[in-house]
């Protein structure tokens, strides 16, 4: 220690201390960054294995580099959560042309097949990656927070309760019952189609995480009314008022108002 | 025949019965006038005739009346037995409100329709209902009456001198004009007027985007292309009227591709990074639909439709202005700020808007 305390006046002790603090800050970094290491590194034999997946089933459109056509856009730097989603969702490939590519019942590749073209378009360019298992653990997130921020952010397209909604021209906004964690991790991250993105710093992953929770919670939580009328708010429990409401009042009318005999 | 009352003549003929099938047949057997028929013949209920069937109306009526009281009684119960619990978790705080909410209404309805139910089942049972007439009277009186009334008028306004002394009148209707005055200055005491609080909000030069709801600064570098960002400006949550301001001051912040944006748009721009009024200018909705591949913003309410790039263009619905920019710059930190208020008044038209 006084060996070092000597030198601490050396000519070289600014350069050796800059050094040092530069060497600790980028460390720092790069344990603080959530970056694609967190997920396990894609082997060379994925990304060669995904690239002829991707020239065999999306380079129709994309393009044989994924530079993308009139047609379709760029593939470049999208990143491997936009391809989980959109292929793990089965939206892509895309059977036919539309306003919007629905979500499909049943998806045509393997989660091998899809994490394959993923590490493929993610080998492109950097891009947000697939998230792990404890990014999306509804258990961790806060539902109650994630409700706040998902009516700011989400509601206005999605509806309170998740179930989705119109916008123009054919387009709309999916129903969010039944989409994985992990997908709707995805599609915050990479914003598919009409959605905008929400990036992890204008929206931190806990926030993704807790929206993740509420989400969960919505789809869980028990009805104790018994219907909840499609969770779509005045629209259908203003019809049953209307309806049912109306009935009971014309009948209790006719009541008060017929001869007694 | 070939001038103009030949039409009428026709028709004249017609109407007389000229050739049988359009003519108006006369009323065979009608009276003068309907005889009053009468009331119908009173029929007895069971409960009148039955003392067995009355006192089973009793027992109903009564039973009703039972009916609300559990129902009051059920009220209390499931106020207790389910009580809210805020703190008890997302779910279960929910599922416990709704089931609240449930159970609550039920109890109260039974209490109170029983109540009603048990009150016309009542008269309709029991009570006479035995038919009586009241006769109508006609209401005007009779002329000597009337005569003597517009004459006590006409005997008093000529004893009281109002046409005789001009002062006493003009001084009276002098005075009876003021008196509404004060009334008129107490509306002052109403409220204070808004002032230019609708024009203007707490936007100024320098003050900050605050993410909603979680308050914290946004930098320039955090924005990612096509992404969206709700913000409210630095402070807000220490103003006294929190909601009133938030109600005005709402922006949405988005990043566009490069190259998109018009040049009115990039006059209030950051490196592609534009901000608006998060009102719509039709009713005030928050416009906060955000289709990234159109970049237009959609008002939920009425489907008004914006066009980012073209400065919030108004290009569907029925708003009638486009969004009011909020021009925005980097502070010394990097974190986005405003350049100054919005460039309009918020929201939808109001009367002093000019």
């Amino acid at each position: 220690m006084s060996a070092l305390a000597a030198r601490r006046r050396h000519p070289l002790a600014t350069v050796v201390l800059v050094v040092i603090g530069l060497f600790a800050t980028g460390l720092a970094y790069a344990a603080v960054i959530p970056t694609a290491a967190s997920a396990a590194q894609p082997s060379a034999d994925d990304i060669a294995a995904g690239r002829k997946l991707f020239l065999a089933n999306c380079a129709t459109c994309h393009g044989f580099n994924a530079e993308g056509r009139d047609e379709a856009p760029s593939l470049i730097g999208v990143g491997a959560a936009a391809v989980d989603f959109q292929v793990g969702t089965g939206r892509m490939p895309m059977t036919t042309t539309g306003p919007q590519a629905p979500k499909a019942p049943e998806v045509d590749f393997t989660d091998e097949e899809i994490k394959q073209m993923a590490a493929y378009v993610a080998s492109l360019a950097p891009g947000p990656p697939i998230p792990d298992a404890d990014q999306v653990d509804p258990a961790k997130g806060d539902p109650s927070r994630g409700a706040m921020i998902f009516r700011t952010n989400c509601a206005m397209c999605h509806n309170f309760a998740g179930k989705g909604g119109a916008l123009t021209r054919g387009k709309y906004a999916a129903g969010l019952a039944g989409v994985t964690p992990t997908h709707a991790y995805e599609a915050m991250v990479s914003g598919p189609q009409s959605m905008p993105v929400f990036n992890d710093a204008t929206m931190d992953p806990q926030s993704k995480r807790d929206i993740i929770a509420y989400l969960d919670a919505v789809s869980s939580a028990p009805s104790p009314g018994g219907l909840n009328l499609g969770s779509i708010g005045p629209v259908s429990e203003g019809m049953v008022a209307w309806i049912f409401g109306i009935i009971v009042l014309i009948g209790c009318a006719v009541w008060l108002g017929s001869k007694a005999a | 025949m070939n001038d103009g009352t030949a039409g009428g003549m026709s028709a004249d003929e017609h109407t007389h019965g000229g050739d049988g099938e359009l003519a108006v047949r006369e009323p065979a057997g009608l009276p003068e006038r309907f005889e009053n028929p009468g009331l119908p013949e009173h029929r007895h209920r069971m409960a009148d005739v039955d003392p067995k069937a009355a006192k089973r109306a009793e027992r109903q009526v009564a039973t009703l009346f039972g009916l609300s009281a559990l129902g009051t009684i059920l009220v209390l119960v499931f106020y207790f037995a389910v009580p809210l619990k805020p703190d008890g978790g997302f779910v279960e705080s929910l599922s416990r409100l709704q089931a609240s909410n449930l159970l609550l209404g039920l109890a109260l309805f039974v209490a109170l329709f029983g109540i009603g139910a048990g009150a016309i089942h009542w008269a309709k049972t029991l009570m006479p209902d035995d038919e009586r007439v009241e006769y109508r009277h006609p209401q005007r009186s009779s002329g000597a009456e009337r005569a003597e009334a517009a004459q006590i008028l006409a005997q008093g306004g000529a004893e009281s001198g109002l046409g005789r002394r001009p002062l006493i009148r003009n001084s009276l209707i002098g005075a009876m004009a003021l008196v509404p005055l004060p009334m008129v200055v107490f509306l002052r005491d109403l409220g204070p007027l808004p002032g230019d609080d609708l024009s203007t909000t707490m936007w100024k030069a320098g003050t900050r985007l605050i993410l909603d709801p979680e308050g914290r600064p946004i930098k320039a570098a955090d924005m990612a292309i096509g992404s969206i960002a709700h913000v409210l400006p630095e402070g807000i949550e220490k103003v006294p009227d929190l909601l009133e301001e938030k109600a005005k001051s709402a922006a949405i912040v988005l990043r566009l591709e490069p190259g998109l944006l018009d040049a009115a748009a990039s006059a209030g721009a950051y490196q592609g990074i534009v901000s608006y009024s998060k009102i719509c200018t039709h009713m005030g909705c928050p416009v906060a639909l955000f289709e990234q591949q159109t970049h237009n913003l959609l008002c939920p309410c009425h489907q008004s439709t914006f066009h980012v790039p073209a400065n919030c263009k108004v290009i569907f619905g029925p708003a009638k202005r486009p969004l009011p920019q909020l021009p925005i710059t980097v502070d010394s930190e990097g974190y986005l700020v405003a350049r100054s208020g919005f460039t309009e008044p918020v929201g939808p038209s109001f009367w002093e808007r000019g």
